[in-house]
């Protein structure tokens, strides 16, 4: 129904705005200040994307010019779904590592930011001390998490005084890689809340309160719709972050024996000196068409929520 | 779909294009690195891209370019860039502006790019210089077409290590067969140590292993053609390799899929590991002084009389031309000059793993280990330069280190491997 309002707005005799003259150099600002962007995003996004896909049904080490390119339809998707085992390891794994931040460190960044709001002794510094991963890089973590779980002189062996491969038995690494991840992206999540709840104006609660609702109904039935456009990020923020994934497992095996993620095996074939160029971007390919899946449900979702 | 159908105007900006399109793939900065440094030298300088990285490595290569520069006054100048990036962009750092003369890898790794047209021909400096080098490191420097790529300057054997000290201790002797080599680690075992050290989550480690256990059982001519795509990897004698491997795998360290290769080399210094299937980098990794003294290595067992264990495993690293110096002649005089004994002795008294390639070396001064090291080399009936550059690079690191990681994670499912491999090998090698 609001839906109506600008379009009927829009048919309403209304007085012209007044023409805005320009002069030459506003017009050559404007012309850069679009074109230059425009420039960048076709040049450095959609050209590449369109050669990747292009290149994904060639046969390619990425030496020489065009003369060097060896077309092969689609026989680069063919090998990747038969012959090549880590990609089926490395799609299951994309999809487990989405779930994991999402049931994970999601909830728990949320659950703190709930706490640290309710303005708790020293919750500053509570909040530096959950925030300190973010600012790390990947890498870092990477290397931090590997002293802890290495299986020979590693923390967790020590404390736990067991015996077990974090970082090498296959079924295990990947949680093990999991929880490196989420002690990042708990803080992260758990900041973005922290200001939206910031955000939202006292007197509400202090409503929800003189109707007597608990702190937990409050929660559930205010503050977290309140929250909407939060949340709202907080989905895409996790979604990128999953679907980005790579450093973390390439500083620890490049990739391999459980840790396969599809961002890895794209790096994994195409550098290198013999790169297989067309592979490569077959497996990118796949990961952009399921990178345009959560795109699509997101943009979706953005423009119902703005009817 | 043939690309000679395409419109012809078209064909030069989808060139730039696809080269803008790889270079915005992340590369660009290391590439940048890499190549960026060359534009405005002086001609008469020679460049020098050096992957040596390594502290020690670092001051071998600057002995020896003050050696250069002392003995003919031309100018080198040095491009070292941290040799695992330097590995990863070496395809774009060639094809953009590379250095005259970089530092390079024998075997397949070299013939990859000589086959590409990217690096230029150096067998002019091998007729007038090469009597230094033996007929294998001729054969690991020549491309398919007959001409040397590579001047040869050291290498590094690789071979079961040990330390002398705990031997001596526990009575221990270096096994000369299969059988003394089990029976040797049932005693390490019984004595509480860990009979061989193992690290494998860096990937590459375990190819020492298999390429020894294939070139024991099925000698240097099988091994060749395997690793060239020409034997089915489902072939038997494959089979028998992994087999054997297997009967052994309990000697080795436990969990190796977590640890890395320096960690397996921290064991044996700690003498937690009896011994380490290695190269001679693990000097590296053993300080200087009584540690390195007590570092001692046996050749890979016998596994059959018949096929004997002449064949050693010793990678070669040597220097190679770019495509059209900018400074031929300097270039050319350059690597002469390296095909100098005094050259390479130079480079190795600083770095510790490497052994020169030339002949005439003079090592009476160099630890005994060194001198172990090139007799071994020099006695070898056969030299291979280790599965990495014996074969594809992109099927080695594509398909093998998985599949060796598959085999440790899960050693008797040899059928379903060696099946896995082949299929893999035809779409890497395009059959």
């Amino acid at each position: 129904m609001t839906s109506t309002v600008p379009s009927q707005a829009g048919t309403e005799p209304r007085v012209p705005a007044p023409k805005i003259r320009r002069s030459r150099g506003d017009r050559w600002t404007i012309a850069v200040m679009l074109g230059l962007p425009a420039a960048i995003v076709i040049g450095l996004v959609w050209i590449p994307t369109v050669f990747t896909v292009i290149l994904s049904f060639a046969r390619w080490d990425g030496i020489g010019g065009t003369s060097s390119i060896e077309w092969i339809g689609p026989q680069n998707y063919v090998d990747a779904v038969q012959a090549y085992p880590p990609f089926q390891q490395a799609l299951h794994n994309n999809v487990l590592w989405l779930a994991f931040l999402f049931v994970f460190p999601t909830i728990l960044g949320i659950f703190l930011a709930v706490l640290l709001d309710r303005g708790l002794k020293g919750s500053r510094l509570y909040q530096s001390i959950f925030y300190i991963p973010v600012v790390l890089s990947m890498a870092l973590v990477g290397f931090v998490w590997q002293l802890i779980y290495s299986t020979d002189g590693g923390v967790l062996n020590t404390i736990l005084g067991t015996d077990v491969d974090w970082l090498g038995n296959p079924d295990v690494n990947i949680w093990a890689v999991m929880v490196a991840a989420s002690w990042r992206h708990t803080g992260y999540i758990m900041l973005l809340y922290l200001a939206g709840l910031k955000a939202i104006d006292p007197s509400v609660r202090e409503a929800a309160l003189m109707d007597g609702a608990g702190p937990i109904r409050t929660f559930f039935r205010i503050v977290f719709p309140l929250m909407k456009p939060t949340n709202l990020l907080i989905i895409v923020i996790t979604v990128i972050e999953a679907l980005r994934a790579f450093d973390l497992v390439w500083v620890i095996n490049k990739g391999r024996n459980g840790l396969e993620l599809i961002s890895a095996l794209v790096t994994a074939n195409v550098v290198g000196e013999a790169g297989r160029v067309g592979f490569g971007s077959a497996l990118a390919t796949i990961m952009l068409v399921i990178s345009l899946v959560f795109i699509a449900l997101y943009l979706w979702i953005v423009m119902r929520s703005d009817d | 779909m043939n690309r000679n159908e395409l419109p012809h105007p078209w064909q030069p900006s989808r060139r730039t294009f696809l080269k803008a399109a790889l270079g915005a793939a992340g590369a660009l900065s290391t590439a940048g690195l890499l190549s960026g440094c060359t534009g405005g030298v002086d001609p008469h300088v020679i460049t020098l891209g050096s992957r040596l990285s390594d502290k020690n490595a670092k001051l071998g290569v600057q002995d020896v370019v003050g050696m250069f520069q002392q003995q003919t006054g031309g100018a080198v100048r040095i491009n070292s860039v941290d040799s695992t990036s330097f590995q990863e962009n070496v395809n774009n750092y060639l094809q953009g502006t590379p250095d005259d003369v970089f530092t390079w890898m024998s075997g397949y790794r070299m013939r990859y790019f000589a086959d590409k047209g990217l690096v230029d021909d150096v067998s002019p400096v091998w007729q007038s210089h090469g009597s230094g080098f033996s007929d294998s490191f001729r054969e690991a420097s020549t491309g398919t077409d007959g001409r040397q790529y590579l001047i040869p300057f050291f290498y590094y054997p690789w071979a079961v290590f040990y330390r002398p000290s705990l031997w001596q201790q526990r009575g221990y002797v270096p096994p000369k067969t299969f059988d003394e080599w089990v029976a040797l680690s049932k005693r390490m075992q019984s004595d509480g140590l860990t009979p061989i050290g193992f690290g494998v989550r860096d990937g590459w480690s375990p190819f020492g292993t298999f390429d020894y256990l294939d070139l024991r059982l099925n000698g240097v001519d099988f091994h060749r053609s395997l690793l060239a795509g020409d034997v089915s990897w489902t072939d038997n004698r494959v089979r028998s390799v992994f087999d054997t491997w297997r009967e052994i795998l309990p000697f080795h360290q436990p969990q190796p899929l977590g640890r890395k290769m320096s960690e397996a080399q921290q064991a044996l210094l700690n003498k937690e590991a009896g011994m380490l299937v290695a190269g001679m980098f693990v000097a590296q990794s053993f300080p200087a002084g009584p540690d390195r003294e007590d570092l001692d290595f046996f050749a890979f067992p016998e596994l059959d009389s018949a096929v004997g264990t002449s064949a050693v495993e010793a990678p070669m690293d040597g220097f190679m031309m770019r495509k059209d110096p900018r400074n031929l002649e300097g270039a050319q005089q350059f690597l002469s000059f390296l095909t100098n004994a005094d050259a390479a002795v130079a480079y190795a008294k600083q770095d510790p793993q490497a052994i020169p390639a030339h002949r005439d070396a003079d090592l009476s001064s160099f630890p005994p280990l060194v001198q172990k090291s090139a007799a071994l080399v020099q006695g070898a009936g056969s030299i291979t330069q280790f599965l990495d550059r014996d074969t594809r690079p992109d099927f080695a690191s594509v398909v093998m280190i998985p599949a060796m990681q598959q085999f440790l994670g899960n050693p008797n499912d040899v059928d379903g491997l060696v099946r896995s491999i082949e299929r893999q090998k035809a779409a890497v090698f395009g059959q």
